[in-house]
């Protein structure tokens, strides 16, 4: 296949040329970034809460007074306790996607010189670990004497939980049991590791890493309240947290029921992830429309340009070319004109990443990309000139001796 | 000629109705996404206080320790925020602290609520222009003599009074009795402009400046007294001696706003804020005297208020309009080409550029048009689609008469932008040349 004569002839066609390729550079940028924001999303939407979200239910409760607390715990712990197929109630201050609670800066010396970020204090009470399954990899889970009074968001000089990915940031490649942390006007030491537990709302706040969070275990009391982690078989958990509410009603009718707090753990994080699945729908959506409305294009232009040159064509059949030299041609046309689009597209590609990196913090576009991108729309633009390359490879060779 | 001109652009449309549709669909889908977005973006980028905004200062001063913050806090501690304010120095001038509380109302049959309370001062309504259905907003008197009085949104109104007239009545929020002195018709700031802080921690994930306002507003000190031990502080250098008690914390959780009437009254006051950090830093109570005042729509900027998600998919949008116009301008082009002969006979038989010109931009521009339409109709699809999504601004997503118009005006530029090219490429078709091969 000679490439001269198929240059020559975009030659003639320059203008229609250009708007093709231009239309497929266009493609080719938005396409990998789209992809790479599709990927970005899943990835977030991915991530491991370290707890068992499929058991577990939050009930919030609100508008009561610390006096009312510890009667409250009472009432609500023993109340929920007695719904069918509640298997442990314990009181939290939140869990992975529910509401926000205790976020602080910690420092990593007493005399707050060493900041080592703002992370997320879940405090739990007796049978909250259990009841959450995380997963403690090294060190111990907190004694039963060692859940004390919350002073005022936490309980003072509490040993705390830390998950290895936040323990690996404040102190790198150091064992980090009986290490400290400094945070509340508190110290807090750390008994034990855990392999996850995510903040309530990861990568919404100030927090790096989905993980950096630590568990402060505490007893329930006037500053301890309101907020419980019900946990039951995953097939009776619907229905457990349905009947939470008229539960609730009947043994604290002065408090008032979150609902919009009060779901399962599956739910909360069904609707955390919503905003991000609808942009990542949004995204396919647009990536399908992009290539539909190339490929349309693509198709329309060789349809034209195969209907004017069907004489050309006919003669070249007359003169020995086969119905497989034709399509060739076209085909390779289309490889052509794509390839001229592709090589200003991948440029494009990168300089919008540069943009997006700068405006949305998102990471630099992997270089795999380009070529998976230069690849989709070669073969789009082969499928959809196919059908005009078939139609003008049928041109019986008699066309030439007809006039136009 | 027009007519006539017309008559020939449906000929040619119709001779290959497929290829039309979709040159129509592309136009179509590429402005209805386009639009869509587009009228979203200027929804939550536009002046929430039109004619009035230039006047609305936002003053910070920075009364955090010298290692905590490089730039004044978003907020104020109530000290600072109470002395700027009853310095009235400002022609008006409101603090502003929200906080959750428990509603019920003895006279209705509806079980407690949960609501945002926000605690102001008396300017609060006529600085921010704030309508009132029934009643008025309370008195300077009432501020300093911390009555009992508050106003409601129309929205609690119509929950626990069934929209009828409340002035009068009486709202137990905790456990005080408040007298209900006025009821706001209804009022949907975009964004919630006096409660925007700390967007710049939020990762462009700031929909939430958008939610409804409030649904109860009480003059400041008596919000501080009856539900004290509710604030939420906004940041902290120190542990507050009690939680949700914050007058006397090393916190920051009060905003205050500031309406200056001229350009002189601005300098005035920016002078008295310098000189009032200056003087708390001699006093030892500040350790930095960094001073900011920024008006209403330069801290919407600072705040970055409008959603990252928002300008990313109108920039998809308009990245998209732009492929489907390179589509359309490259179709157009082939078929117009496609038909030189008939345009070679049209011009040796004395038709001049310019009719040839004006023949095919009716062509194009009945494509455009239709595609317009289609266009237009996928914009109000599109609106309301935003409508059902799970976010805070999706009530607001409407067509107003200005967006309505730009679309129209958008649609024909699109068309003629898609129609220009070809046609000019058409008639400069050489006739000689055209009329040999016949």
């Amino acid at each position: 296949m000679h490439i001269h004569p198929i240059l020559a002839a975009l030659r003639k066609h320059r203008l229609a040329t250009l708007l093709i390729a231009l239309e497929v550079a266009l493609a080719c940028a938005v396409l990998c970034n789209a992809c790479l924001l599709i990927a970005n999303r899943i990835a977030a939407m991915q991530v491991v809460s370290g707890v068992d979200e499929h058991a577990l239910g939050l009930v919030v409760l609100t508008g009561f007074a610390p006096e009312q607390a510890v009667d409250l715990n009472a009432r609500a712990l023993s109340g929920l306790r007695e719904i069918p197929g509640v298997q442990s109630v314990s009181v939290v201050n939140s869990a992975p996607f529910g509401p926000r609670a205790g976020a602080a800066g910690v420092t990593t010396d007493a005399e707050g010189k060493h900041f080592g970020g703002v992370i997320d204090f879940y405090v739990g009470g007796p049978g909250a670990i259990d009841a959450l399954g995380l997963h403690v990899v090294s060190g111990r889970v907190p004694t039963a004497d060692e859940y004390a009074a919350v002073a005022q968001y936490v309980p003072k000089g509490a040993p705390i939980l830390i998950t290895r990915v936040l323990a690996e940031h404040l102190w790198p490649g150091v064992d980090p049991l009986g290490k400290s942390l400094w945070g509340f006007d508190s110290q807090f030491r750390v008994i034990g590791v855990l392999d996850h537990f995510a903040i309530p709302a990861p990568g919404a706040g100030e927090e790096k890493d989905p993980d950096w969070s630590i568990f402060v275990p505490a007893l329930p009391g006037p500053n301890f309240a309101g907020t419980y982690l019900v946990r039951a078989n995953p097939a009776d958990l619907d229905r457990v947290m349905r009947d939470a509410a008229p539960t609730i009603a009947k043994i604290a009718p002065d408090v008032v029921f979150d609902t919009e707090q009060s779901r399962t753990l599956g739910d909360l994080r069904e609707r955390f992830f919503r905003n991000d699945r609808a942009m990542a729908g949004l995204m396919i959506g647009v990536i399908a429309a992009l290539l539909g409305v190339t490929a349309l294009g693509i198709t329309g232009l060789a349809s034209f340009w195969v209907q004017q040159r069907t004489r050309t064509i006919g003669i070249r059949r007359a003169l020995g070319a086969t119905r497989r030299d034709i399509l060739g041609y076209f085909q390779t046309e289309n490889l052509l004109i794509v390839t001229f689009g592709v090589l200003p597209g991948i440029a494009m590609a990168l300089g919008i990443n540069l943009v997006l990196m700068t405006f949305y913090e998102l990471p630099r576009l992997p270089l795999l990309y380009l070529p998976i991108g230069a690849v989709a729309l070669w073969v789009l633009g082969q499928l959809a000139v196919l059908a005009p390359a078939l139609r003008a490879a049928s041109v019986p060779p008699v066309v030439a001796t007809r006039s136009a | 000629m027009f007519t006539y001109y017309c008559d020939l652009a449906l000929r040619s449309l119709k001779r290959n109705r497929v290829l039309t549709a979709l040159m129509v669909l592309a136009i179509a889908v590429g402005i209805g996404a386009s639009m869509t977005t587009l009228t979203v973006m200027h929804l939550l980028s536009g002046d929430p206080l039109p004619g009035r905004s230039a006047h609305i200062f936002y003053p910070q001063v920075d009364p955090s320790p010298a290692s905590f913050a490089k730039h004044p806090l978003d907020m104020m501690d109530y000290r600072s925020a109470l002395d700027l304010w009853s310095a009235h120095r400002a022609d008006r001038q409101a603090l502003i602290a929200d906080s959750p509380v428990k509603l019920r109302a003895p006279e209705a049959n509806v079980p407690p609520l949960m609501r945002t309370m926000l605690a102001t001062t008396s300017d609060f309504f006529a600085m921010f222009d704030v309508p009132f259905a029934y009643g008025n907003a309370w008195t300077a008197q009432d501020d300093a003599d911390r009555a009992r009085v508050a106003v409601i949104s129309s929205e609690l109104n119509n929950r626990l009074f069934g929209g009828k007239d409340s002035i009068g009545k009486i709202l137990r929020i905790r456990d005080s009795d408040v007298r209900i002195v006025g009821v706001l018709a209804p009022w949907r700031p975009s964004p919630q402009f006096y409660t925007v802080v700390a967007g710049n921690y939020a990762n462009g994930q700031t929909a939430d400046f958008y939610a409804k306002t409030e649904d109860v507003f009480a003059p400041f000190s008596s919000a501080l007294e009856i539900n004290d031990g509710n604030f939420q502080q906004f940041t902290c250098w120190g542990m507050p001696a009690r939680a949700g008690h914050l007058t006397d914390s090393p916190c920051v959780w009060v905003s205050l706003w500031v309406q200056l009437d001229g350009a002189a009254k601005v300098a005035e006051y920016r002078g008295f804020l310098a000189h009032y950090a200056q003087q708390q830093k001699t006093l030892g109570r500040f350790a930095k005297d960094d001073t900011r005042m920024l008006d209403l729509m330069g801290w919407l900027d600072y705040n970055h208020v409008v959603p990252s998600d928002v300008k990313l998919q109108m920039w998809l949008a308009f990245a998209f309009l732009a492929i489907c116009l390179c589509n359309t301008v490259g179709l157009l082009l082939a078929k117009f080409l496609r038909r030189s002969g008939e345009i070679g006979v049209r011009r040796a038989m004395g038709a001049s550029r310019r009719a040839i010109f004006g023949q095919c931009l009716i062509e194009a521009g009945m494509i455009g048009f239709l595609g317009g339409v289609g266009g237009w109709l996928l914009t109000l699809f599109g609106l309301w689609l935003i409508r059902n999504q799970p976010v805070a601004y999706a009530d607001l997503a409407h067509l107003d008469a200005g967006m309505f118009a730009l679309t129209f005006a958008v649609s024909v530029a699109v068309s003629l932008l898609a129609g220009v090219v070809p046609a000019a490429r058409a008639s400069r078709i050489a006739p000689g040349l055209q009329l040999k091969t016949l």
